[in-house]
Order: structure tokens, then C-alpha cells, then sequence
């Protein structure tokens, strides 16, 4: 079988938690009401009804660009995208089109090692081709015969992302959204929740023979809204194509739509169907004019993004590059760490991370707690314990009794088992004993018997 | 006290003294407005009970106002005279409305109009065209010609109409009253159903060049609704320096002195002299030609009303696309084709390149001239189904009007006298942006020099 490149690009749509709707008053936040009832002229598309810009939802929008290292565009406007669907209020949608708020920038990907088929860890780069914002549209539900409409989510705002045709597995599309999505999180500008779809995202595959040369054909698949399901899509996608292309064929360009369920894609519409948007700038909306002094103001307070952190976290910690990874996938369980660190005497900080770090990831000791009770606990635990040997030895003696099963697992040959019966008997001690003592004397009481 | 006639100034000024009650007013303009439905058609709903609001202040108090069908009120039928909004009754005011409400002013009406205000003679109307008060066989222009009728029959006291390029002022001209088109963004759009948005604008129609400047002290300045809307500074009250004795610079551009029907340009050039004797310098200057601003007026206006039109798409409203009539359809069409991929840099991006042209052309001119005085209008009004027979014939008759329209300067239509037929002449006096103060200015001088403005009284003569 020929060995095929996949080329995909993305396209990710993630809605603002603004207060407030791209260009009225409606609260953004439409989950759980009534259908229609967070609505206004101008959301319904009402006629005379005016957009009005949220400053708030294009600020976010800049932080976005800085985190993804876009360049930040002094001069941008909106346009208007026409089509008609009965849930685009006005027949056209505004969106920005050839001065989009953010630029060219890019995001680097940390793939930490795994065992055997990637022992190093490595960073990959992926461009980011534009991020612009747009406006959300309503929703629509078919029953039987009967579809309906609810403008509840008309307005709301829309973050567009567009990546480069960087990515050649659907590992690496999962990868780069969910550090996406961590980098979204850490900017508290999204919901970022993925069951609500407020993270939509859109894969476009192609596969070619020679890295660098690109095939006459795209495919596109619309509205995904689980990082897995984006995988699967594409995985499909990969082996639908590869068949095709065997076959000495080119696969059609279209647009494809997903199918949770079958975990296939299926054709929604061919090239020939083509839209021609009639693109022109929104007549309603003056153009914007920033300075370069006020973007760095607006965007100087974004936090330290996860890359950075998760770099720091192994240089200045010595931490795993997996435990680094983990602990950095939100903003909170990061700064719990680092908080519990701080808790600990400075000159045992470096020797005691990795073990705060296993200890969060483990969940051995509750997040839950204060980060200075995590640590006395933590602490508490590394002290070795004073084992009470005639209480051991009892209890010992009543573990064994009460699993005869696992004993005789044991005495045929099944030895991993006593790790099982190594907890029943701390548990019994109430943690008040040295697990290696503990297997010790387990181990002795077999010979024994 | 004799309504008949009176200024809006002088019945806010009848009211205050309690001269006459608010409802012996509105009785007054209902019944003269539902007696002259039949001729003139100047309406297409007319309210038996006032439309009201919420009262803030009472500059208006107990003025009955008509409005162009058009401007969103809030639970009373808005049609833009499309039979597709047949039975929309908008669950919003528009700002414009909303203002007047505030002042205490009532509205009694609401005005015919070009349907979509898709046409300069109110002809497209899908509830009938308006008939011009002083020739019923002929047009009142458009598409404001409903508000503008019924100021000229004195059917309200005063009107709210809109222009997206001459819909106030050419229709003014044809019914003899004043038309005031000021500044794009001096005056909120909200609500107003949109024709080409970036050319609306709503703007006063009135039987004096006082009335024009007290309705534009209520309904110009910043909305936060609309994003286009400009927070320039305004003058507190435009009726002082509307009042001042200024010595103006008045520009006569060539072009715009060209192509005019005969009578009518002698009405104007004797206008000019009037101006003259008071000792106000004139000046010959050039402009780019008025015809290009019709070629970047059209292309910019239908690429934006097919954009406008849209949401008609047939899930809202009652009515499907079907209902569109045919300059709608027309207008839908050649927007479309024009915004189309490998159109749009031929089109739609070469006129937004002229509109730049045309703008730097004014600013130049108004380094050195006041005011611009031109006709209003290359002819008086036309008969009834005459734009039939031209495919432009709304860009042509408001080619004098288009240039401040495509670049958004301020400019009114006076009448200064008839021409040989006995149908009123309109007078444009257009000035620089946001400077309503200076146009405002050089009306209300010719206005107390002459006894021209006295068109408007012979018109309501004639419906006693």
C-alpha cells in the first residue's frame, strides 16, 4: 500500500463568556432558558436594529492573538457574510473577513515522551494563519415534521481560529486542541465547555504523497465538538481517502458532516454548491483603529501560558517532563503546586517537588486542602513510621484468615497479589505502619505457613 | 387660534399659553388627515388614538406629528409601505421616535412611501402612490413624499421623513416645503428599517426653516445604539445661530447649474439675487461632476440594500420573498451582482474609491465657501407614472441631491417660488459636515428677506 501524508488544517470556533452578546445587551450566557427569552431587536435581527460592537469581546480576542503569537492589527473592520438558513437571523452573518483583529502567529505543542515508540519529548510548532471574531447564529430543532428556531445563542461571541495546514496525524490535531484549550482556560476568556459546544471545531484533510505538495482536493468537516470525535473524524477520513486514492481516483472536494453514532463522515456538500458569501464591509460597524500602545495594554496582563510554566516548572523544579505536562493542564492545579511548594522550607523545595507532584497527579492526598495541609500531610507521610509488630503481626493473622482466596492465588505462583494484601493490612492499621515492613512480615508469615 | 397654516414654533408656542389644548390640536390634524386620505393617499396608517411615550421634557407638548413609514413605533404597524411587513408591529421605538415621544410630541401617522423607500416619487408604494397636493395627476417625489404631502396639505403640522439620497430633499422640493438631510451621524439610524446604511439618514420636513431647526435640537446627537451615530459636538439650541446676521461665502458649482428645466433655473437664479442684495458674496466653483456620484450612489446603495433585504427571507414576518415587489427584486438582483466574487473590485470596491473622491472634493470646496446653493432638483414635480419610463429614474432626479448624500454632508431644500406651471421650486443649500448651523443659517435669512416661503401657505389653500 502506498504510504500517504495527511495535510490538515483547522479551523476552531470558541464562543466568549462575555457579560454581554457581540453587539447588544443580551447576556451571552444562554444555557437553560427559555427558548427566545434572551433576545433583543437587534439579536433578532429586527428591522432598524443596530450592531453595536462589544469592546470587551475584542479585547479577549487580542489576548487570544498574543497568546497564540499572532500579530495584533492596528486596523481591522467587520464584514458581512451572506447566506440564508433559518437560524442566521439577518441573512448575513458579521464576521471580519480581509482585516481580521489578529494575524499570523503560531503555537508550540509539547508531546511529552512515552515509553518505548517516543522516548524523548519534543515540541512542535503550528502555524496559526488568522483568529478573527464573528458572531454566534441561533440554533434550530427538528421534531417529526415541526423544526423550530431559538435565537437564545444569535450574537453570541464567536472566536475564529485558522491554523495552517501544519498537521499530519490526527495525534497531533488532538494534541494541539487540547493545549488549545488549555491555553483558552488559562486566559478565562471561554466556558470552554465542550458538551455546550462552546469549542467547535472543523478539520479540512487531505492526504498527498511529498511533504510540501498539495493535492487539488480538500475535504472539510463541519461542527465537531469533542477532541475525540475530531480524531475519530479524521482517522476516518484517512482511511476513506487512502481507499479512494488506491483506487487510482481523487477523492471529491466537499464539505462533510460527522457522524457521532457510526463514527463515519458523510458528503453535505460538493464544490459545485460553492457558496459566494458577497463579503462587504459592514456598513453598520466603522472600522477600528487601535494604537500599538493600547493592544499592549490590553493584552500585558495575560498570565503565563502553559508551555512556559510547564517549561519553568522542569527547570527550576527538575520535574518529569509527563508530571510538568500534567500539572501545567490547568491554571489551578498549576498554581496548587506551586503554592504547596511555597509551603515547604526552601532548601527542600527542589528534592520535594516531584513528590508533591505525584502526589497531586496520584491523587494520594486531597487537592482539596489548604496548600499548607497538603504539605504538613505529605510531609507527615515521607516520615518513617514506628510499627507496632505484635499489632501487625495480628492483623497480619486476620487479613490472611479473612482472604483465603488471595493466600491461595498467592501459593500458586500469583505473588503480585500480596501488594493487595499488603493494603488490606494498612488499612487495617489505620496508616500507622511502614508498607515495606508491612510486606516484610507478610511475606514471612508465608514461609511460615 | 387659526391653525391653519400656523408654524409647528408658533402652535408650541399657542400650547405653552394654553391658547389651545393638546387634544383640540390633534382633532384639528386627525380629521384634516383622514379627510384628505381619499386625494392624496399621504398615509398609510392613521391613528385614531395618538402615539405616545414616556414624557421627559415638553418642548413638543401636544404636537401631532407624521412619520414615515418607515421608523420602527413600538406596537404600531411599520411597513416601509412593503406589503411583506403588512402586519409588522415592531415590539421597539426607533431612537428618532423615541426622542420626539420624550418632548411630548404625539404621532397621528404614518407616512406612504416608496416601498423599502426603493424610488423618488413614492410610486413603488405597494399601498398605492401618494399624490402631489398641488397636482393630484402629478408626483410628490420620494420617497419621503408621504411625510412631505402631508406638511405641504397641512395634514400635520411638521414630519419625520429619511433620505438615503435625496428622499427628503427632492420631495420637498416638489411639494414646496422645507427638507432638511443633515449630517450622516448626526442623526441615530436605530430603528429606522435600513435602505442604504451608510447613506440613511432621518431628517426634519417642516413648513419653516425655524420648525426645521427645532425638530433637528430634538433628534440629532449620539445614540449607543447606533455605532455610525457621532458624538461631534452640537450646538445646545441650532435656532441661535441659526438666527445669526452672518455674511456668507455662497459657492455656485457649475455642474450642478446644468441641465435644469428653464423656469425653474430662473427661479433659483432670482433666489441668488435676493442673496446678493443682502451682501452675501458669490463664488463660482467646480465639483466633480454630479453624474459619477449617481454611478457610486447606485452601485454602493443596491450592493447594500441586497445585503438589507435578506432577512426577508420568509421564516419571519408572515410573508415570504415573493412579496417583494419588482424594484425590490431589481435592487435585490443587481446588489447581489455586483458584490459577487470577481464583481466586487470592478464595482462595489472602485465606487467606495470614488466615495473617497467625492468626500475630498467637498472638504476642498468648503475651504472656501460657506454654504453651496444649487437647484434642489432638475425639474418640478413629474406626472404620475412618468419613472416608469426611465430604469434610473430616481437617481436621476436626485442627482443634485447625491453628492451630499455619498459623502454625508448636511444640505436642505427650500422652496423659493413656482415655476411657469405653478408647482413649487426647490432651492439645495448644502454645507460642511456636521455644520447644520451654517445651512440652517442661510435658509432662515432668505427666509425673512422674501415672501417665497409663502409657496407652502398657497399650497394649503388649496385643501381648506
Amino acid at each position: 500500500m502506498t504510504q500517504y501524508i495527511p495535510i490538515i488544517g483547522l479551523e476552531i470556533h470558541v464562543e466568549l463568556k462575555t457579560k454581554s452578546k457581540m453587539f447588544c445587551q443580551c447576556s451571552a450566557d444562554y444555557f437553560h432558558m427559555k427558548p427566545n427569552s434572551n433576545t433583543c431587536p437587534v439579536c433578532l435581527g429586527l428591522p432598524g436594529a443596530l450592531p453595536v460592537p462589544n469592546k470587551t469581546a475584542i479585547e479577549w480576542t487580542m489576548k487570544i492573538g498574543k497568546a497564540l503569537n499572532c500579530k495584533l492589527n492596528t486596523h481591522f473592520k467587520f464584514d458581512r457574510k451572506h447566506y440564508f438558513y433559518p437560524d442566521l437571523p439577518k441573512g448575513y452573518q458579521i464576521s471580519q473577513l480581509d482585516k481580521p483583529i489578529c494575524g499570523e502567529g503560531h503555537v508550540e505543542v509539547f508531546f511529552p515522551a512515552k515509553n518505548k515508540e517516543a522516548p524523548q519529548s519534543h515540541v512542535k510548532k503550528f502555524r496559526i494563519e488568522r483568529v478573527h471574531l464573528e458572531e454566534d447564529t441561533g440554533k434550530l430543532s427538528h421534531k417529526n415534521s415541526t423544526s423550530l428556531i431559538d435565537f437564545n445563542r444569535s450574537g453570541v461571541p464567536l472566536v475564529e481560529i485558522v491554523t495552517g495546514p501544519d498537521f499530519e496525524s490526527a495525534e497531533e490535531v488532538k494534541a494541539f486542541l487540547e493545549e488549545l484549550y488549555t491555553i483558552i482556560t488559562y486566559l478565562d476568556v471561554s466556558d470552554a465547555n465542550l458538551d455546550e459546544g462552546s469549542m467547535r471545531m472543523e478539520p479540512n484533510i487531505s492526504l498527498t504523497l511529498k511533504r510540501g505538495v498539495f493535492p487539488d482536493y480538500k475535504v472539510e468537516v463541519k461542527n465537531i465538538n469533542s477532541f475525540n470525535f475530531a480524531k475519530k473524524a479524521i482517522e476516518f477520513e484517512i482511511r476513506r481517502q487512502t481507499a479512494i486514492l488506491e483506487k487510482g481516483k481523487t477523492p471529491k472536494q466537499e464539505t462533510r458532516g460527522y457522524n457521532e453514532d457510526k463514527g463515519i463522515t458523510f458528503a453535505q456538500r460538493s464544490k459545485e454548491e460553492a457558496k459566494d458569501y458577497r463579503y462587504f464591509s459592514d456598513p453598520d460597524i466603522p472600522p477600528f483603529v487601535y494604537t500599538k500602545g493600547q493592544i499592549d495594554k490590553i493584552t500585558r496582563d495575560i498570565p503565563e501560558l502553559p508551555l512556559a510554566r510547564l517549561t519553568r516548572f522542569i527547570s527550576s523544579y527538575g520535574l518529569r517532563d509527563s508530571d510538568a505536562f500534567q500539572l501545567t493542564r490547568t491554571v489551578n492545579t498549576a498554581e496548587y503546586f506551586e503554592s504547596v511548594l511555597n509551603e515547604c522550607a526552601k532548601e527542600k523545595r527542589k528534592e520535594l517537588a516531584q513528590k508533591i507532584a505525584h502526589a497531586i497527579i496520584n491523587k494520594r492526598i486531597s487537592t482539596k486542602l489548604s496548600p499548607k495541609e497538603f504539605a504538613e500531610k505529605l510531609l507527615e507521610s515521607l516520615t518513617p513510621k514506628e510499627t507496632d509488630i505484635t499489632l501487625l503481626k495480628d492483623t497480619i493473622d486476620r487479613v490472611l484468615a479473612r482472604n483465603a482466596k488471595a493466600v491461595s492465588d498467592y501459593k500458586k505462583g500469583k505473588t503480585s497479589v500480596i501488594m493487595f494484601l499488603v493494603g488490606q493490612a494498612m488499612r487495617e492499621m489505620k496508616g500507622k505502619a511502614d508498607a515495606s515492613m508491612v510486606r516484610i512480615e507478610l511475606e514471612k508469615s508465608f514461609k511460615n505457613n | 387660534m387659526d391653525l391653519l397654516g400656523a408654524s409647528l414654533t408658533s402652535i408650541v408656542q399657542a400650547l405653552s399659553d394654553k391658547k389651545i389644548s393638546a387634544a383640540d390640536v390633534y382633532d384639528f390634524f386627525l380629521k384634516r388627515s383622514k379627510h384628505y386620505q381619499n386625494d392624496l393617499n399621504a398615509y398609510v396608517t392613521i391613528l385614531d388614538k395618538p402615539h405616545a411615550g414616556k414624557v421627559k421634557n415638553n418642548i413638543l407638548h401636544g404636537i401631532p406629528l407624521c412619520v414615515k413609514d418607515n421608523f420602527s413605533t413600538r406596537g404600531v404597524r411599520t411597513t416601509a409601505s412593503s406589503k411583506l411587513l403588512d402586519k409588522y408591529e415592531p415590539p421597539y421605538e426607533s431612537t428618532v421616535t423615541k426622542r420626539l415621544l420624550e418632548a411630548g410630541a404625539t404621532i397621528l401617522g404614518k407616512n406612504n412611501m416608496d416601498a423599502w423607500a426603493h424610488g423618488s416619487s413614492t410610486e413603488t408604494s405597494d399601498y398605492g402612490p401618494t399624490r402631489n397636493p398641488w397636482d393630484t395627476q402629478r408626483a410628490p417625489g420620494g420617497s419621503s413624499g408621504g411625510t412631505t404631502a402631508s406638511v405641504s396639505a397641512y395634514l400635520a403640522p411638521a414630519g419625520i421623513g429619511s433620505e438615503t439620497a435625496g428622499s427628503i430633499r427632492q420631495p420637498a422640493s416638489w411639494c414646496g416645503v422645507v427638507g432638511l438631510k443633515p449630517t450622516y451621524g448626526r442623526v441615530s439610524r436605530y430603528g429606522v428599517i435600513a435602505m442604504g446604511s451608510s447613506f440613511d439618514c432621518p431628517g426634519p420636513v417642516t413648513t419653516t426653516v425655524e420648525d426645521a431647526a427645532l425638530l433637528l435640537n430634538i433628534i440629532a446627537g449620539n445614540d449607543l445604539f447606533d455605532a455610525t451615530c457621532s458624538d461631534y459636538k452640537r450646538p445646545d439650541d441650532y435656532r441661535i445661530g441659526m438666527k445669526k446676521k452672518r455674511k456668507l461665502t455662497i459657492g455656485v458649482p457649475k455642474e450642478y447649474m446644468q441641465n435644469i428645466e428653464p423656469s425653474m433655473l430662473k427661479k433659483v437664479e432670482e433666489a441668488f439675487e435676493v442673496y446678493k442684495k443682502m451682501g452675501h458674496i458669490f463664488k463660482s466653483v467646480s465639483l466633480i461632476d454630479p453624474k459619477y456620484a449617481i454611478s457610486v450612489y447606485t452601485i454602493l446603495q443596491r450592493a447594500e440594500v441586497s445585503s438589507n433585504l435578506a432577512r426577508y427571507d420568509g421564516v419571519r414576518y408572515g410573508k415570504n420573498r415573493r412579496a417583494f415587489a419588482k424594484e425590490a427584486k431589481k435592487r435585490i438582483m443587481l446588489g447581489a451582482f455586483t458584490l459577487s466574487q470577481g464583481f466586487y473590485d470592478a464595482y462595489y470596491e472602485k465606487a467606495q474609491k470614488i466615495k473617497t473622491l467625492i468626500i475630498e472634493d467637498l472638504r476642498r470646496v468648503f475651504k472656501d465657501v460657506d454654504v453651496l446653493m444649487s437647484p434642489a432638483t432638475p425639474t418640478t414635480a413629474f406626472k404620475l407614472g412618468e419613472f416608469e419610463k426611465y430604469p434610473f429614474f430616481g437617481e436621476v432626479m436626485d442627482v443634485l441631491n447625491e453628492s451630499a448624500s455619498v459623502a454625508g454632508t448636511p444640505a436642505i431644500s427650500i422652496p423659493v417660488g413656482l415655476d411657469t406651471k405653478g408647482l413649487p421650486v426647490g432651492m439645495q443649500i448644502m454645507g460642511n459636515f456636521f455644520d447644520e448651523e451654517t445651512v440652517l443659517n442661510a435658509a432662515y435669512q432668505f427666509e425673512q428677506e422674501t415672501n417665497f416661503m409663502d409657496v407652502i401657505k398657497k399650497g394649503i389653500n388649496n385643501y381648506v
